[in-house]
């Protein structure tokens, strides 16, 4: 692998950069694999690294369908933070958080993570009261979480109307100083290079189209548009297409996958400095390195695979911005898309096994898997690797809808998080 | 937005109007307290998510009130067929829409038709 450096840089602008090598290669799918991933998103080309780099498993390849990427890793509003109410959210979340702190020197690749500070806007006494819980539950866990006065959260983020007649009165908000942003694309090709380094194969373009099982029930391999390939472990990591994925084995997941939409303005010159979200007007903010806001809408309220959504739901959001932000009101709207999320009935993500054998599987992550991302794709490689779920991830079980022990994030957030 | 047809009303109206109640055609089990963990699962929580033709209900909620059960391919968001609650579940041949045959307002009404 060519390692990244100020010297690489260097010596390449004196190269006229003609030096610069392909990130990661293009093979030919081989006959058989230990492990195929489903799914070249952050968390399944994550979840390839790991196997690579800490379980010597290197005899493995990433199917996507498409690019990599280029799903929801792709259509995100790249939030960062791990101020989750419940012990089974806090551990895998604050997991992923730790290591999104190192992982550019991990991956010798700059992701562009960025501790700018997550802040939550309070609006009711209800609100108050929920975040405080946070707040504390948070600070009992040894995660950072702080609740900040009115005038507070002004000097944090000065573009903030906290004036008593604001059509949305702040009265408090709850800020996590390590959350933060990155960049989307850069996690998907650090994994796919360190991955891809390590001997991996990710094969583009390539749809999975059935989900071949011995007589003893355990998987076999995949059919995919490229033809038969066998593997030993088969693990899905396919976000809002799961469902899709998992009937070709029969195994049915509480999963409803329908639009979520987000949309950028045109470039501004710095003025937003870290993220804001309001939970209870819906609306999520932050700008990027690139100068444009960022800006984070709801999900559509029925099933669909369409990567659209409908035209009220931004504008709901927009209008809550213009309320809390009114010098954004005259910005302009640049681009608007829609990926498709995979809710689970508590808003919880399922990662575990299945009950068909040596196939694991991975989502749920409905409207937050970005900032999960590094956290999942470790615990899930160690899922796949060992067939048991790291302790972390000990909760997150696919038979939890039968047992009854469920992870009630939804009532948690009050909101898509 | 969705455009959405009442069955009741017997009009076209926005999706303002409309409110989505999940899935169609799941009968709640009259013996709900003998039934297994694993048959609550399949009543409460696991749902077919299709790519594809949906049965599923709706409710009028700014307008009649009532709830109407629909069929729609979730591929294109297009509406085959909306019906009375209590009709039996209607037997849909269609295939589901590809991603090429989805129909964008350019397509259909904008400069390029």
């Amino acid at each position: 692998m060519q390692k990244y450096s100020i010297f690489a840089v260097v010596r390449e602008a004196m190269r006229g950069n003609k030096g610069w090598k392909a990130q990661w290669t293009s093979p030919e799918p081989r006959k058989e694999y230990d492990v195929i991933i489903i799914g070249g998103g952050g968390h399944g080309l994550g979840a390839a690294y790991y196997l690579a780099k800490e379980h010597g498993i290197t005899n493995v390849a990433v199917l996507e369908k498409g690019w990599i990427g280029g799903g929801n890793t792709g259509r995100n509003t790249t939030i960062i933070r791990s101020n989750y109410l419940y012990e089974e959210s806090m551990d895998i979340y604050e997991h992923a958080l730790k290591l999104w702190e190192g992982l550019s020197q991990d991956l010798n690749y700059n992701v562009m993570y960025s501790p700018r500070g997550v802040m939550m806007l309070s609006h009711s006494v209800h609100d108050q009261q929920s975040f405080k819980r946070h707040v504390n539950a948070n600070r009992l866990y040894g995660i950072d979480n702080e609740w900040m006065t009115p005038e507070q959260a002004k000097a944090y983020c000065p573009p903030l109307d906290i004036s008593k007649s604001a059509r949305y009165p702040i009265n408090g908000a709850a800020l996590q100083r390590r959350g933060g942003t990155a960049r989307h694309d850069a996690v998907a090709w650090g994994y796919a290079r360190g991955a891809s380094d390590r001997g991996v194969h990710i094969i583009q373009n390539c749809e999975v189209t059935g989900i071949r099982r011995g007589p003893d029930g355990a998987v076999l391999g995949v059919e995919t548009n490229r033809g038969f390939i066998g593997a030993k472990k088969i693990g899905v990591s396919a976000a809002g297409h799961t469902s899709v994925v998992m009937n070709m084995a029969d195994v049915r997941v509480p999963l409803q996958s329908s639009p979520l939409q987000a949309l950028v303005s045109e470039p501004l010159k710095p003025i937003f400095p870290c993220v804001v979200m309001s939970n209870t007007v819906h609306a999520y903010i932050s700008q990027s390195d690139k100068g444009e806001l960022v800006i984070g809408a709801g999900t559509d309220q029925y099933n669909s695979y369409s990567q659209t959504g409908g035209i009220q739901i931004i504008t709901h959001t927009l209008d809550a911005i213009c309320e809390l932000f009114p010098m954004f009101r005259r910005v302009k709207m640049m681009r608007q898309w829609g990926g498709i999320v995979d809710n689970t009935p508590d808003r919880s993500a399922i990662q575990g096994v299945t009950p068909v054998k040596n196939l694991f599987v991975n989502c749920g992550w409905g409207t937050g898997g970005f900032k999960a991302t590094p956290g999942s794709a470790h615990l899930f490689a160690h899922l796949i690797a060992r067939g048991e779920p790291h302790r972390l991830a000990a909760g997150l079980t696919l038979d939890r809808f039968r047992t009854g022990r469920l992870i009630d994030e939804a009532a948690a957030a009050a909101v898509a998080h | 937005m969705l455009l959405i047809h009442c069955p009741y009303c017997g009009e076209d109206r926005s999706e303002l109007e409309f409110r989505g109640a999940g899935d169609a055609h799941i009968a709640r089990p009259t013996n709900m307290a003998d039934i297994s963990d694993a048959e609550f699962e399949a009543f409460f929580f696991l749902r077919q998510n299709p790519k594809g033709i949906i049965y599923e209900r709706w409710r009028h909620i700014h307008g009649c009130g009532r709830f109407f059960n629909a069929v729609r391919d979730t591929v294109s968001d297009r509406f085959i067929k909306t019906y009375k609650a209590g009709e039996p579940k209607p037997d849909i041949n269609a295939a589901p829409a590809t991603d090429a045959k989805v129909e964008t307002y350019e397509a259909l009404e904008g400069d390029a038709r």
